[in-house]
Protein backbone atom coordinates (compact mmCIF):
# COMPACT_ATOMS: atom_id res chain seq x y z
CA UNK A 1 0.00 0.00 0.00
CA UNK A 2 2.17 2.21 -1.04
CA UNK A 3 3.45 4.90 -3.76
CA UNK A 4 5.63 3.79 -6.33
CA UNK A 5 6.58 5.02 -9.60
CA UNK A 6 6.65 3.74 -13.26
CA UNK A 7 9.76 3.08 -15.58
CA UNK A 8 11.59 0.82 -18.12
CA UNK A 9 14.36 -1.42 -17.67
CA UNK A 10 17.61 -0.46 -19.66
CA UNK A 11 19.53 -2.87 -18.72
CA UNK A 12 23.06 -3.97 -16.18
CA UNK A 13 26.08 -2.75 -15.29
CA UNK A 14 28.27 -2.77 -11.91
CA UNK A 15 29.41 0.24 -9.94
CA UNK A 16 31.89 0.40 -7.59
CA UNK A 17 30.75 1.17 -3.79
CA UNK A 18 32.92 3.31 -1.83
CA UNK A 19 34.71 1.01 0.18
CA UNK A 20 35.59 -0.44 -3.55
CA UNK A 21 33.39 -3.49 -3.80
CA UNK A 22 31.81 -3.44 -7.02
CA UNK A 23 28.24 -4.11 -7.05
CA UNK A 24 26.05 -5.63 -9.89
CA UNK A 25 22.64 -2.89 -10.74
CA UNK A 26 20.43 -3.31 -12.98
CA UNK A 27 19.48 0.54 -14.54
CA UNK A 28 15.97 1.68 -14.48
CA UNK A 29 15.07 4.60 -16.64
CA UNK A 30 12.42 6.38 -14.43
CA UNK A 31 11.21 9.50 -16.27
CA UNK A 32 9.22 12.20 -14.08
CA UNK A 33 5.74 10.52 -13.45
CA UNK A 34 2.48 12.61 -13.48
CA UNK A 35 -0.55 12.08 -11.48
CA UNK A 36 -3.29 11.85 -13.73
CA UNK A 37 -5.87 10.51 -11.62
CA UNK A 38 -6.65 10.51 -7.44
CA UNK A 39 -9.02 6.82 -6.60
CA UNK A 40 -11.08 8.15 -3.63
CA UNK A 41 -13.34 6.44 -1.50
CA UNK A 42 -16.73 8.63 -2.01
CA UNK A 43 -16.09 8.82 -5.89
CA UNK A 44 -14.14 5.16 -6.56
CA UNK A 45 -14.47 2.78 -3.21
CA UNK A 46 -10.96 2.59 -2.95
CA UNK A 47 -7.84 4.72 -2.19
CA UNK A 48 -5.11 4.93 -5.17
CA UNK A 49 -3.11 7.27 -7.09
CA UNK A 50 -2.98 6.95 -10.89
CA UNK A 51 0.63 7.82 -12.72
CA UNK A 52 1.16 8.28 -16.13
CA UNK A 53 4.19 8.08 -17.92
CA UNK A 54 5.22 8.42 -21.55
CA UNK A 55 3.23 11.24 -23.00
CA UNK A 56 2.95 11.66 -26.57
CA UNK A 57 4.66 8.69 -26.95
CA UNK A 58 1.34 6.99 -28.71
CA UNK A 59 -1.62 8.12 -30.44
CA UNK A 60 -4.60 7.75 -28.28
CA UNK A 61 -7.58 7.18 -29.68
CA UNK A 62 -10.82 9.20 -28.12
CA UNK A 63 -11.59 7.52 -25.02
CA UNK A 64 -8.32 6.98 -24.18
CA UNK A 65 -7.29 10.89 -24.61
CA UNK A 66 -10.74 11.52 -23.01
CA UNK A 67 -8.96 10.51 -19.93
CA UNK A 68 -6.96 13.35 -19.38
CA UNK A 69 -9.12 16.37 -18.94
CA UNK A 70 -7.70 19.39 -19.07
CA UNK A 71 -4.01 20.28 -18.86
CA UNK A 72 -2.94 16.68 -18.08
CA UNK A 73 -0.40 15.26 -20.73
CA UNK A 74 -1.81 12.76 -22.58
CA UNK A 75 -0.14 9.87 -21.12
CA UNK A 76 0.59 6.65 -23.58
CA UNK A 77 1.11 4.51 -19.86
CA UNK A 78 -0.87 4.51 -17.17
CA UNK A 79 -0.82 2.29 -13.63
CA UNK A 80 -2.19 2.92 -10.47
CA UNK A 81 -0.49 2.41 -6.91
CA UNK A 82 -2.88 2.12 -3.86
CA UNK A 83 -2.23 4.02 -1.10
CA UNK A 84 -3.08 4.82 2.17
CA UNK A 85 -4.37 8.29 1.55
CA UNK A 86 -3.98 10.47 -1.17
CA UNK A 87 -3.67 14.09 0.71
CA UNK A 88 -0.85 16.25 -0.69
CA UNK A 89 -0.99 14.84 -3.53
CA UNK A 90 -2.63 17.18 -6.35
CA UNK A 91 -3.51 16.27 -10.33
CA UNK A 92 -0.72 17.14 -12.93
CA UNK A 93 1.70 17.15 -9.90
CA UNK A 94 4.80 14.61 -11.01
CA UNK A 95 7.02 12.72 -8.82
CA UNK A 96 10.51 11.98 -9.85
CA UNK A 97 13.37 9.40 -8.63
CA UNK A 98 13.53 11.73 -5.45
CA UNK A 99 10.60 9.66 -4.09
CA UNK A 100 13.61 7.41 -3.11
CA UNK A 101 17.13 7.15 -0.98
CA UNK A 102 20.37 5.31 -1.21
CA UNK A 103 19.65 2.67 0.78
CA UNK A 104 16.59 2.03 0.86
CA UNK A 105 14.46 -1.05 0.56
CA UNK A 106 12.06 -1.59 -2.83
CA UNK A 107 9.69 -4.13 -4.50
CA UNK A 108 10.04 -4.30 -7.95
CA UNK A 109 7.47 -5.26 -10.26
CA UNK A 110 7.96 -6.22 -13.83
CA UNK A 111 6.80 -9.06 -16.19
CA UNK A 112 9.08 -12.14 -16.78
CA UNK A 113 11.07 -12.76 -20.27
CA UNK A 114 8.51 -14.96 -21.86
CA UNK A 115 10.02 -19.11 -22.15
CA UNK A 116 7.64 -20.77 -24.58
CA UNK A 117 6.37 -24.03 -23.96
CA UNK A 118 9.02 -24.99 -21.17
CA UNK A 119 9.72 -29.19 -19.94
CA UNK A 120 9.32 -29.88 -16.09
CA UNK A 121 13.10 -29.55 -15.75
CA UNK A 122 13.39 -25.49 -16.71
CA UNK A 123 9.83 -24.87 -15.30
CA UNK A 124 9.85 -26.86 -11.88
CA UNK A 125 13.37 -27.66 -11.40
CA UNK A 126 13.24 -31.16 -11.80
CA UNK A 127 15.83 -33.56 -12.30
CA UNK A 128 16.66 -35.01 -15.86
CA UNK A 129 17.17 -38.30 -16.01
CA UNK A 130 20.73 -40.27 -16.82
CA UNK A 131 21.93 -39.62 -20.53
CA UNK A 132 24.06 -42.64 -21.11
CA UNK A 133 24.08 -45.72 -20.03
CA UNK A 134 20.45 -47.10 -22.14
CA UNK A 135 19.03 -44.60 -20.86
CA UNK A 136 15.95 -43.36 -22.08
CA UNK A 137 14.46 -41.10 -19.87
CA UNK A 138 16.20 -37.85 -20.49
CA UNK A 139 14.55 -34.86 -19.66
CA UNK A 140 10.55 -36.76 -19.18
CA UNK A 141 8.84 -35.59 -16.31
CA UNK A 142 9.15 -39.25 -14.56
CA UNK A 143 5.62 -40.53 -12.49
CA UNK A 144 2.32 -38.19 -12.21
CA UNK A 145 0.82 -39.98 -9.53
CA UNK A 146 -0.16 -43.38 -8.27
CA UNK A 147 -1.95 -45.95 -10.09
CA UNK A 148 -5.81 -47.72 -9.74
CA UNK A 149 -6.33 -45.29 -6.35
CA UNK A 150 -6.86 -42.71 -7.15
CA UNK A 151 -7.26 -43.46 -10.64
CA UNK A 152 -6.76 -39.82 -11.62
CA UNK A 153 -3.96 -36.89 -11.87
CA UNK A 154 -4.27 -35.24 -9.19
CA UNK A 155 -4.77 -31.14 -10.07
CA UNK A 156 -1.83 -28.64 -9.84
CA UNK A 157 0.17 -31.71 -10.33
CA UNK A 158 3.61 -30.04 -11.92
CA UNK A 159 3.99 -30.62 -15.83
CA UNK A 160 5.59 -28.98 -18.73
CA UNK A 161 3.81 -26.06 -19.93
CA UNK A 162 3.64 -22.63 -20.84
CA UNK A 163 6.29 -20.56 -18.96
CA UNK A 164 7.43 -16.56 -18.29
CA UNK A 165 5.02 -13.71 -19.20
CA UNK A 166 4.60 -13.86 -15.37
CA UNK A 167 3.82 -10.50 -13.23
CA UNK A 168 6.90 -11.16 -11.06
CA UNK A 169 7.66 -9.03 -7.92
CA UNK A 170 11.36 -8.97 -6.34
CA UNK A 171 11.18 -7.97 -2.62
CA UNK A 172 13.46 -5.91 -0.61
CA UNK A 173 15.97 -5.02 -3.46
CA UNK A 174 17.83 -2.55 -2.29
CA UNK A 175 18.16 1.43 -4.13
CA UNK A 176 21.59 1.92 -4.75
CA UNK A 177 21.64 5.52 -5.99
CA UNK A 178 18.64 7.44 -7.43
CA UNK A 179 19.96 9.89 -9.97
CA UNK A 180 17.64 13.02 -10.20
CA UNK A 181 19.61 14.55 -13.20
CA UNK A 182 19.80 11.43 -15.38
CA UNK A 183 16.48 10.23 -13.97
CA UNK A 184 17.97 6.76 -13.10
CA UNK A 185 17.53 4.33 -10.22
CA UNK A 186 20.22 2.21 -9.93
CA UNK A 187 18.64 -1.13 -8.00
CA UNK A 188 21.14 -3.96 -6.41
CA UNK A 189 21.02 -7.42 -8.28
CA UNK A 190 18.52 -8.14 -10.94
CA UNK A 191 15.01 -7.22 -12.02
CA UNK A 192 12.25 -9.07 -13.87
CA UNK A 193 11.65 -8.46 -17.89
CA UNK A 194 13.15 -7.77 -20.63
CA UNK A 195 14.99 -4.59 -21.57
CA UNK A 196 12.72 -1.69 -22.23
CA UNK A 197 10.03 -3.76 -20.31
CA UNK A 198 7.91 -1.20 -18.06
CA UNK A 199 8.91 -1.49 -14.21
CA UNK A 200 7.02 -0.20 -11.53
CA UNK A 201 8.89 0.71 -8.64
CA UNK A 202 7.78 1.13 -4.78
CA UNK A 203 8.63 1.24 -1.43
CA UNK A 204 8.68 -2.16 0.34
CA UNK A 205 6.01 -3.35 1.86
CA UNK A 206 8.00 -5.44 4.36
CA UNK A 207 10.52 -3.82 6.38
CA UNK B 1 22.54 1.72 -23.74
CA UNK B 2 23.97 5.21 -23.76
CA UNK B 3 22.55 5.66 -20.15
CA UNK B 4 24.59 2.64 -19.22
CA UNK B 5 27.98 4.27 -20.75
CA UNK B 6 27.03 7.96 -18.84
CA UNK B 7 26.96 6.04 -15.45
CA UNK B 8 29.73 3.89 -15.98
CA UNK B 9 32.43 6.41 -17.62
CA UNK B 10 32.00 9.11 -14.55
CA UNK B 11 33.91 5.88 -12.56
CA UNK B 12 36.37 4.88 -15.54
CA UNK B 13 40.30 5.80 -14.86
CA UNK B 14 41.36 7.89 -16.78
CA UNK B 15 45.41 8.59 -15.89
CA UNK B 16 45.86 4.45 -16.56
CA UNK B 17 48.37 3.53 -18.53
CA UNK B 18 48.86 1.05 -21.35
CA UNK B 19 48.92 -2.54 -20.33
CA UNK B 20 49.51 -5.24 -22.53
CA UNK B 21 50.32 -8.90 -21.90
CA UNK B 22 53.63 -9.99 -21.39
CA UNK B 23 53.91 -6.62 -19.71
CA UNK B 24 55.69 -6.51 -16.32
CA UNK B 25 53.79 -3.92 -14.32
CA UNK B 26 53.60 -2.99 -10.50
CA UNK B 27 50.57 -2.71 -8.82
CA UNK B 28 49.91 -0.23 -5.79
CA UNK B 29 46.68 -2.09 -3.88
CA UNK B 30 45.13 -0.92 -0.63
CA UNK B 31 44.39 -3.77 1.76
CA UNK B 32 42.71 -3.68 4.92
CA UNK B 33 44.66 -4.92 7.71
CA UNK B 34 42.52 -5.34 10.75
CA UNK B 35 41.28 -1.60 10.75
CA UNK B 36 43.85 -0.34 9.09
CA UNK B 37 44.96 -0.06 5.42
CA UNK B 38 47.69 -0.09 3.87
CA UNK B 39 49.09 -0.36 0.05
CA UNK B 40 50.56 -3.44 -0.82
CA UNK B 41 52.59 -3.66 -4.22
CA UNK B 42 52.45 -6.26 -6.45
CA UNK B 43 54.94 -7.12 -9.50
CA UNK B 44 54.72 -9.76 -11.99
CA UNK B 45 54.04 -10.21 -15.36
CA UNK B 46 50.68 -9.34 -17.13
CA UNK B 47 49.17 -12.72 -18.07
CA UNK B 48 45.73 -11.80 -19.45
CA UNK B 49 43.67 -9.34 -19.09
CA UNK B 50 40.08 -9.94 -19.76
CA UNK B 51 36.61 -7.82 -19.73
CA UNK B 52 36.21 -4.33 -20.63
CA UNK B 53 35.25 -0.87 -19.44
CA UNK B 54 34.26 -1.16 -15.98
CA UNK B 55 34.73 -4.63 -15.53
CA UNK B 56 38.31 -4.86 -17.38
CA UNK B 57 40.65 -7.39 -15.10
CA UNK B 58 44.09 -7.95 -14.92
CA UNK B 59 45.89 -11.46 -14.28
CA UNK B 60 49.38 -10.81 -12.89
CA UNK B 61 51.67 -13.83 -12.56
CA UNK B 62 54.70 -13.51 -10.04
CA UNK B 63 57.39 -16.39 -8.43
CA UNK B 64 57.30 -15.48 -5.13
CA UNK B 65 60.01 -17.66 -3.40
CA UNK B 66 59.91 -20.38 -5.90
CA UNK B 67 55.98 -20.59 -5.88
CA UNK B 68 53.72 -18.98 -9.24
CA UNK B 69 51.57 -16.35 -7.51
CA UNK B 70 48.43 -14.89 -9.84
CA UNK B 71 46.42 -12.29 -8.95
CA UNK B 72 43.53 -11.32 -10.41
CA UNK B 73 43.06 -7.32 -10.18
CA UNK B 74 39.83 -4.88 -11.37
CA UNK B 75 41.76 -2.05 -12.84
CA UNK B 76 39.35 0.27 -12.39
CA UNK B 77 38.32 -0.55 -9.16
CA UNK B 78 39.13 2.22 -6.18
CA UNK B 79 41.43 0.10 -4.03
CA UNK B 80 43.87 -0.18 -6.61
CA UNK B 81 45.90 2.68 -6.56
CA UNK B 82 48.15 2.88 -8.93
CA UNK B 83 49.14 0.82 -12.23
CA UNK B 84 52.99 1.67 -13.26
CA UNK B 85 54.24 -0.39 -16.41
CA UNK B 86 57.64 -1.16 -16.00
CA UNK B 87 58.98 -3.06 -19.00
CA UNK B 88 57.13 -4.47 -21.98
CA UNK B 89 57.51 -8.36 -22.77
CA UNK B 90 57.19 -10.02 -26.65
CA UNK B 91 54.40 -11.62 -26.99
CA UNK B 92 52.81 -13.57 -29.55
CA UNK B 93 49.51 -14.94 -27.61
CA UNK B 94 46.36 -13.05 -25.88
CA UNK B 95 46.39 -15.04 -22.51
CA UNK B 96 50.32 -15.83 -21.43
CA UNK B 97 49.08 -19.65 -20.11
CA UNK B 98 52.41 -21.15 -21.19
CA UNK B 99 54.20 -19.38 -18.44
CA UNK B 100 52.34 -21.64 -16.14
CA UNK B 101 54.68 -24.46 -16.81
CA UNK B 102 57.88 -22.59 -16.98
CA UNK B 103 60.42 -22.90 -14.50
CA UNK B 104 63.39 -20.35 -13.83
CA UNK B 105 64.67 -18.18 -16.81
CA UNK B 106 62.45 -19.87 -19.80
CA UNK B 107 59.77 -18.32 -17.54
CA UNK B 108 61.01 -14.63 -18.25
CA UNK B 109 59.59 -13.09 -21.44
CA UNK B 110 61.88 -11.29 -23.87
CA UNK B 111 61.94 -7.92 -23.15
CA UNK B 112 60.47 -5.08 -25.86
CA UNK B 113 63.01 -2.55 -25.96
CA UNK B 114 62.48 1.49 -25.75
CA UNK B 115 60.38 3.51 -23.75
CA UNK B 116 57.83 1.94 -22.36
CA UNK B 117 54.55 2.74 -24.60
CA UNK B 118 56.71 4.33 -27.57
CA UNK B 119 57.48 2.03 -30.25
CA UNK B 120 61.34 2.29 -30.78
CA UNK B 121 62.73 3.74 -34.16
CA UNK B 122 64.20 -0.52 -35.17
CA UNK B 123 60.41 -1.13 -34.31
CA UNK B 124 58.90 1.02 -36.68
CA UNK B 125 61.35 0.70 -39.60
CA UNK B 126 60.08 -2.98 -39.05
CA UNK B 127 56.69 -2.63 -39.16
CA UNK B 128 57.42 -0.20 -41.97
CA UNK B 129 59.21 -2.30 -44.51
CA UNK B 130 56.21 -5.71 -43.74
CA UNK B 131 53.26 -3.41 -43.92
CA UNK B 132 52.80 -2.05 -47.82
CA UNK B 133 52.23 1.05 -48.45
CA UNK B 134 48.74 1.95 -48.10
CA UNK B 135 47.08 2.68 -51.94
CA UNK B 136 48.58 -0.85 -52.53
CA UNK B 137 45.43 -3.26 -51.44
CA UNK B 138 42.77 -0.85 -53.43
CA UNK B 139 45.18 -1.18 -56.92
CA UNK B 140 44.85 -4.59 -56.03
CA UNK B 141 41.04 -4.88 -55.66
CA UNK B 142 40.56 -2.34 -59.19
CA UNK B 143 42.68 -5.18 -61.17
CA UNK B 144 40.10 -8.09 -60.06
CA UNK B 145 37.30 -5.92 -60.99
CA UNK B 146 38.45 -5.53 -64.17
CA UNK B 147 39.19 -9.13 -64.36
CA UNK B 148 36.15 -10.26 -63.59
CA UNK B 149 34.23 -7.75 -65.84
CA UNK B 150 34.75 -9.70 -69.19
CA UNK B 151 32.73 -12.79 -67.50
Amino acid sequence: MTIGLLGRKVGMTQVFAADGTSVPVTVLAIEPNTVTKLRTPEQDGYTAVQLGIEAGKRRLNKPDQGQFKGELPACAVVREFRVDSVDGMTLGQTLDVSLFAEGELVDVVGVSKGKGFAGTIKRHSFQRGPETHGADHHREPGSIGAGTTPGRVYKGTRMAGHMGVDRVTVQKASVVRADGALNVLLIKGSVPGAINSLISVSKSVEI
Amino acid sequence: MDLIRTLTDAQLKTDLPEIKTGDTVKVSAKVVEGNRERIQVFEGTVMRLRGGGLGLTITVRRIASGVGVERTFKVHSPRIEKIEVLRHGISHRAQLYFLRDRVGKRSSLREKLGVPGEASVAEVAAEEAITPPVPAPVEAEVVEASEQDPA
